[in-house]
Order: structure tokens, then sequence, then C-alpha cells
């Protein structure tokens, strides 16, 4: 280690020392579950009420903000053709920006109109940053926004792209950073080492379109983390380190909304919704439970306190037990959505494209007991980190905690 | 213990904050980043250079910038990072930024267009003035950015340039200037405002000539793409170029036959010789004679699975199908040859049913790395009002 590494080191150090609250370092949080263990988030938000701060951003953007200690991160992409690709750092209790860094793409810019290419949600190991873009180009940052690496993956596997955009998240698992470029003509995932940006392993991916993000299954037993990947074709389990293929569930699953897990099992967009529990190496997960009637849309399935909670295209929530897939209750709300929810202290939260948040109580019945309407269109998965909620449009993010939240 | 460990990284900070960086040890660090490849093969040498070149003073950042000449995609990026964290640290601190040498490596041309614009932005932090200043005179930049601005401010500025003066005068006038700014305009929505203007004004303007598009074309085909197959298959005109050959196809034998498109964007509508085939490809060729030999880029925008070959050479293909299409989807490097060059494309349609997969098209522009048009000197001149 050299002076400067030791220094950096030192300074990491210090920073992790020093924050506080917790993390919400990826697409849907902590273990990419949705969920938080905050309490007294605020339920009602208005311009007026029960926004910290907001935040102009200069670009487009539906990745979903992440925050590590006293900074959130978010991405965004300028430009008459979205080839300036972007990441902010600012600190969460101003709203001040910390640091920005910005270059360009080296893949295809072209999306569908509705998305851009800062779709994918960053994600962190408390040390780095790593951003990724539909156009495959990944950046590893520390912090402080110096540079660790980068990668252009469409540079690097010229038909690894999609015309209609990209936006699986990336994971950290390990020392391995995770990343699933699915398409329909160069389709693979790749596992980096965090330190280099090296391929630690590169699988060919089934050729067709997905946009799901991986998940990955808890060690037990002394045995390594499981890391499950998703797509048309149903679900593959790899061991993350190696890249070996581990397991199989060839029956089909959504390329949009992404698997979850809860309770030991991987609740799976297939079908409808399936719920699988892995077995071991070798043999196809048992099928615990499957319903037609639980499939979502756009939006990921969500486990919260032993029930499992998904969302349809014409906004029905529907909350069913986690072990039998038994419906409990349904709610209407108002959709469309593209954002996962998240839950936190007894609530779901969900944004709808509008950018109107809409907060559901769980229990026996869902209620609805509160909103706020940001006003500008939200296809993100909210952050929720330290008594606050971060959310982000093509133009804006904002901090929503409550005054006393507010330090 | 805390207050010294605190003490000790301050200290360590500050003394490597201010670390001199050589002339030497600077180009050896732009060696390094500027000859960046792909798969991450060099980055933690990468990563210990851009380390060093960020503790760099601001005044060196023109030498920084003109380290973008001579370097790979790659390369740009761990530069450009460096430049813009130079510059943050410098205004941190306080410390100037060299504007008039910024202000010099903008308007020279022969820079490589994205430090030009690094450089533009850089100086526009510490004088905003220079925006009124230099975007101006950008009209006819090699940098697509800088003319994009250009255009945009001509067209703020056209409509009121003429107030008060004769009706016919000002009509003639702002044929001119709007002629001109389509001239330097390179993005579709620009375009798109500068020929709403112009038709008003009684000028029709003949877009594919302004973009370049391809026109004619020999098309042959259908065959055989069952199971998407086809693709990778290799069908007779792939072997031998014969306009006059005949083959056996989906529905029997098959010979080349002439298309023209009229179509302002270029589209070459496949369906429309063979009918709403599924599971079927076809084969377009066309000539294109180069008045030298040089570097072009082909232009393809198509939602089908396509290949494309230049003088028999495959440039790039891609099997992907129904995903979208946009103008300058794809942009294919090629060097043409002086005189007759041949480009065909492969062009697949798979069997999808829905409303959205029907269609089975292409538009092929031949442009420089700016998005300027190369005419094929072949080319039949345009309408009068576009000469």
């Amino acid at each position: 280690m050299n002076k400067q590494q030791w220094i950096a080191g030192l300074l990491a150090g210090f920073v992790i020392c020093f924050s506080s609250g917790a993390d919400w370092r990826q697409f849907r949080g902590p273990g990419g579950t949705g969920v938080s263990v905050e309490t007294n988030l605020p339920t009602q938000w208005s311009e007026q009420e029960n926004i910290a701060w907001k935040v102009p951003l200069p670009g487009r953007g539906l990745s979903g903000p992440i925050v590590i200690g006293n900074r959130v991160v978010v991405t965004a992409s300028t430009g008459y053709r979205q080839d300036r690709l972007h990441v902010f750092c600012f600190d969460t209790q101003t709203g001040k920006k910390l640091w920005q860094r910005r270059f360009w793409s080296t893949g295809r810019t072209m999306t569908h109109g509705k998305i851009c290419p800062a779709a994918p949600t960053p994600a962190s190991d408390g040390k780095r940053i790593f951003a990724t873009f539909s156009t495959n180009d990944v950046i590893c940052l520390d912090l402080e926004g110096n540079l660790q690496w980068l990668r252009g993956l469409t540079h690097d596997y010229p038909n690894a792209s999609n015309s209609l955009g990209m936006a699986s998240s990336p994971i950290v698992v390990g020392d391995t950073f995770v990343y699933q470029v699915e398409n329909d003509s160069q389709s693979l995932a790749v596992g980096l080492n965090v330190d280099t940006g090296k391929n630690r392993w590169l699988i060919d991916r089934p050729k067709k379109a997905s946009w799901t993000s991986p998940v990955v299954l808890p060690a037990k037993d002394g045995e390594e983390e499981v890391l499950v990947l998703q797509s048309g074709s149903g679900l593959h389990a790899y061991n993350p380190t190696s890249g070996d293929p581990l397991w199989s569930f060839e029956k089909g699953c959504s390329t949009i909304p992404s698997s979850t897990i809860g309770g030991g099992l991987i609740i799976t967009p297939s079908n409808g919704l399936t719920a699988l529990r892995p077995v071991s190496v070798g043999s196809e997960p048992e099928t615990v439970w499957q319903d037609n009637r639980l499939g979502p849309a756009t939006a990921s399935p969500l486990v919260y306190r032993d029930h499992v909670y998904t969302v349809n295209n014409v906004g029905v929530i529907k909350c069913a037990e986690l072990k039998t897939g038994e419906l409990v209750w349904q709610l209407r709300i108002k959709g469309p959505f593209s954002g996962t929810p998240v839950a936190a202290d007894g609530h779901l939260y969900f944004f709808n494209e509008k950018g109107l948040g809409q907060v559901v109580k769980t229990g026996e019945k869902g209620e609805l007991v509160g909103s706020g309407d940001l006003g500008e269109v939200i296809l993100c998965s909210p952050a929720i980190s330290n008594g606050a909620i971060y959310v982000r449009s093509d133009g804006h993010l904002w901090k929503i905690a409550s005054k006393s939240a507010d330090k | 213990m805390l207050r010294r460990m605190i003490a000790l990284g301050m200290m360590a900070l500050i003394t490597v904050s201010t670390l001199p960086v050589g002339a030497a040890e600077l180009q050896s660090l732009l060696k390094t980043l500027r000859q960046m490849e792909g798969e991450g093969s060099n980055n933690p040498a990468a990563t210990t250079a851009w380390k060093e070149l960020t503790q760099t003073a601001p005044e060196k950042l023109p030498e920084i910038l003109a380290a973008f000449d001579d370097c790979t995609v790659i390369g740009a990026n761990w530069l450009n990072l460096a430049v813009d964290t130079i510059a943050d640290r410098a205004a941190d601190k306080g410390a100037k930024l060299p504007a008039k040498e910024l202000e010099g490596f903008v308007l020279d041309r022969q820079r490589n267009p994205r430090a030009r614009r690094l450089a533009y932005d850089l100086l526009l932090r510490v004088d905003p003035a220079a925006e009124g200043r230099l975007v101006p005179v950008m009209l006819n930049d090699p940098g697509v950015e800088f003319r994009r601005d250009a255009v945009a401010h001509l067209l703020s500025q056209a409509d009121g340039l003429f107030s008060g003066k004769d009706l016919n005068e000002t009509r003639l006038l702002q044929q001119v200037v709007y002629r001109q700014t389509l001239n330097a305009a390179r993005d579709d929505d620009q375009i798109k405002v500068i020929v709403e203007k112009l038709k008003k004004l009684g000028v029709q303007v003949d877009l594919p000539r302004h973009f370049g598009f391809l026109m004619n074309w020999k098309t042959i085909g259908p065959f055989e793409n069952k199971g998407r197959k086809g693709f990778g298959a290799v069908f007779p005109p792939e072997k031998e170029l014969n306009l006059t050959a005949q083959y056996q196809g989906t529905e029997g034998a098959v010979k080349w036959q002439d298309y023209q498109t009229k179509h302002d964007y270029g589209m070459v509508d496949i369906n429309q010789p063979y009918g709403m085939l599924k599971e079927v490809l076809a084969y377009a060729v066309t000539d294109f004679n180069s008045a030298t030999e040089q570097e072009v880029e082909l232009r393809l925008g198509c939602k089908n699975a396509w290949k494309v070959w230049l003088n028999g050479e495959l440039l790039f293909q891609r099997d992907e199908y129904h995903r979208g299409m946009r103008l300058d989807q794809y942009r294919l490097k090629a060097k043409l040859k002086q005189g007759r060059n041949v480009i065909m494309l492969k062009l697949c349609q798979n069997e999808q049913m829905e409303n959205w997969t029907k269609e089975w098209q292409f538009q092929l522009r031949v442009c420089d790395a700016t998005g300027t048009a190369i005419l094929s000197t072949s080319r039949p001149a345009g309408n009068a009002s576009t000469k």
C-alpha cells in the first residue's frame, strides 16, 4: 500500500466511523429487499410540509438514489444524444452538492423515449460507488468522487445493447461487482473485481432482452451467498465469486419486474407469482406456491413482515401470505407505477409515474393513510435512510423527512 | 488518539495535494491514460496515474486537454474525469483557471472536439460572458455540440433580425439566413425547425441530400429466415454479387430489382416489393462513388436484424428485432476507396405477428464524424432550391 492509498483508506475509515443511520446502498436497499428498519418516517408531504430539501438535477434519470453515510448519490444523463453521463453526490443533511463527475458514453444511448441512459440504480460497498448506465458504461468512484476505474462493456462486447434501453441495476457481492447485460444480441453477465474492474467471470445469458436485476440469497450453513439472475427463460443461480452455475428454474420469468427474497424463499414473477425454496446445487428449487392472480406489472414484488405485495397495471395492490400465497387483501391506489415500492415501519411507500407518493398501512387490511404529490414524473424506486425518504425525477432530487428527523 | 489520527490524516492530505507534477512525469501520466484500451486491462496502472494526474496545477489543463488528440475512447474518459477533478479542486481552493489559454484551446479547431468542449465548460465557470463571444462564431465548427449551440443561437435571433425592413427584402434575407443555418445544422430536431421556416418562405429542402441518405437500391428476396436461422445462413448474394443472376427464394425464382425511395429520411421499405412477409430476409445493394479515398461513417437506422458489407467486407451485424429504430442508430466507421464502392445489406424479418413488428425497413446515409453528408459523385443533382 503506497502513501496515497493509506491516506485514502484512513479518510474512508473516518467517513464510515462518523456516518450514522442505515445505508441504502443499492436498488431496493439492504439485501435488495426494499425493506428499511427506519421508523417515524413521514406519511404525508407537500411543498410546504416534510420536504427537508429539494435540489435541481441537470439531467434525466430514472435510477434510484442510494445513500452511504451522509452522502446521497444519484446518476443522470444529458445532451441532445444523452451521451454525457453523470454521477452526483449530495450531503444528506443540507442537500449541498459535494461533488459531481461526468464522462462520455462509449455505448449506444438510444432508449425508449420514456427512459434514458441513467436507468440503473448505482450500488456501493460502503467504500466505493459503482454506477452503470444503459450504455453499459461502468464507473467506480470512491466516496470523495475520485475515479477508481472505468469499463465500457458495449465497447468491449459491441453487440451488448438494447435499442429500447437497458435498466438492470448492479449489485456488489463480497468483492465482486455483478452486472447483467441481457439483450437480444450479445447477452451476458459479468462479475468484476471491485478493486480493478477486471473480469472475474463472464457468462453467456439467454439471448432475450431483460430489464431485471439480480438478487442474492444470504449465506447459510457456512456456504457462500448465492447469486440469482432472472431472464425470460427463468432463474439461474451462480457462485458470485466464480460465476459457476449452481441450479436453475426453467419455467420462465417476467423480463421486467425482478424477483425478491424473504423468509428463505425467492418470490419470482413467473406464471403470475411463484414462491421457490432453493434445495441444493444441481436441483431445481422447490415450488412452494404459485398464483396467476398475483402477477406484478412493472414494479417488482415486495416481501414485508411475512406477506408479499404486488401491484398490477391498474394500480391494485395485492397482499398475500408469504408462506402460502393466499390472498389477504386488495387495495386500489392511483397508478401507473414504474418504480418498485419500499417498506418501513408498517407502511408501504408507492410513487406513481405522475409523482404522487402514496403510503399504505399494512395489517389485516391495507389502508391508504397518506400521500404527497411531487408533481413531476417519477419512475424510480425510492431510498430510505436515517429517517428520510429520497426520491428523484428527471429534474429534481427530494429528501422527504419530518423536521425532527431533519438534522 | 482520535485527534492524533485526524491530525495525521489532514497533514498527509495537505502533503499529497501539493505534490508537484513535473513535465516529464506529466507526459508519462498522460501516455498511460490516453492509451487505455478495453476489458479494464490496464486499470490498476491507470488508477495510479489518474490520482497523480489530478494533483496537477490547473495551469496544466491545456496540456492535459491536448492529450485528447491522440487518445482512445476509453482513455478520453479517464482524461475527462481528471480535467473536471483538477478544475473542481482548483475552485475549492480559490485557485484560478487559465482562462486565456482555455479560450485559445476552444478556438483551435484542430484540437479534439470533446476536449475543446471540456475547455469551453471550464472557461464558462470563470468567464460566463465567453458564451456570447464564442457561440456565434461556431456555426461550422467540427464539434457537434458547438455547432448545435451556434444553430440554436442563430435561430433565436433570426426572426427578429430584419424587423422594420421591406417585406420582400426581409423574406429574401430570411431565406439566406435560414439556408445558412440549415447548412450548419446536423441535429434532426433543429433541422425540422429550419425546414419548417424555409417552407413558410416558399423554399423546399432536399432532406435526403442534406443528410446524405442513399436513395437508389437494388433488392433481392425473399429468402428463408425460419426460426431466425437465416441471419447466420449464407445465401447466394453473399457468395457472389451478380446483379443479373436468378436464385431460388421462398416464393420461387428471385432476381435483383430496382428500388428507389422518395422518403425524406431515405426509408427503404422492403415490404413494398415483397409484401408483408414474416420469417424471411432480403438483400439490398447500391453503389457509392467516392471522389477520394476517405474515412467515413455509414449511419444506419433499422429495427430488423441486419448485416452491412462494404466492398465485400462485413462491417458489422446485429440480430435484434423490433426494439426500435431511429436516425443514426448505428454508426459504422468505414474507409471508402476512390471510385466505385459497393454497399450491401442483409435485412431479416422475424416471426412476431404484433402490429409493431410489421416494419421491414432501413435508412442508410454516408457522412463524416460530425454528420455532414458525403455525397456520391454519381448522385443526381438535388432540386434547384437546395443546391
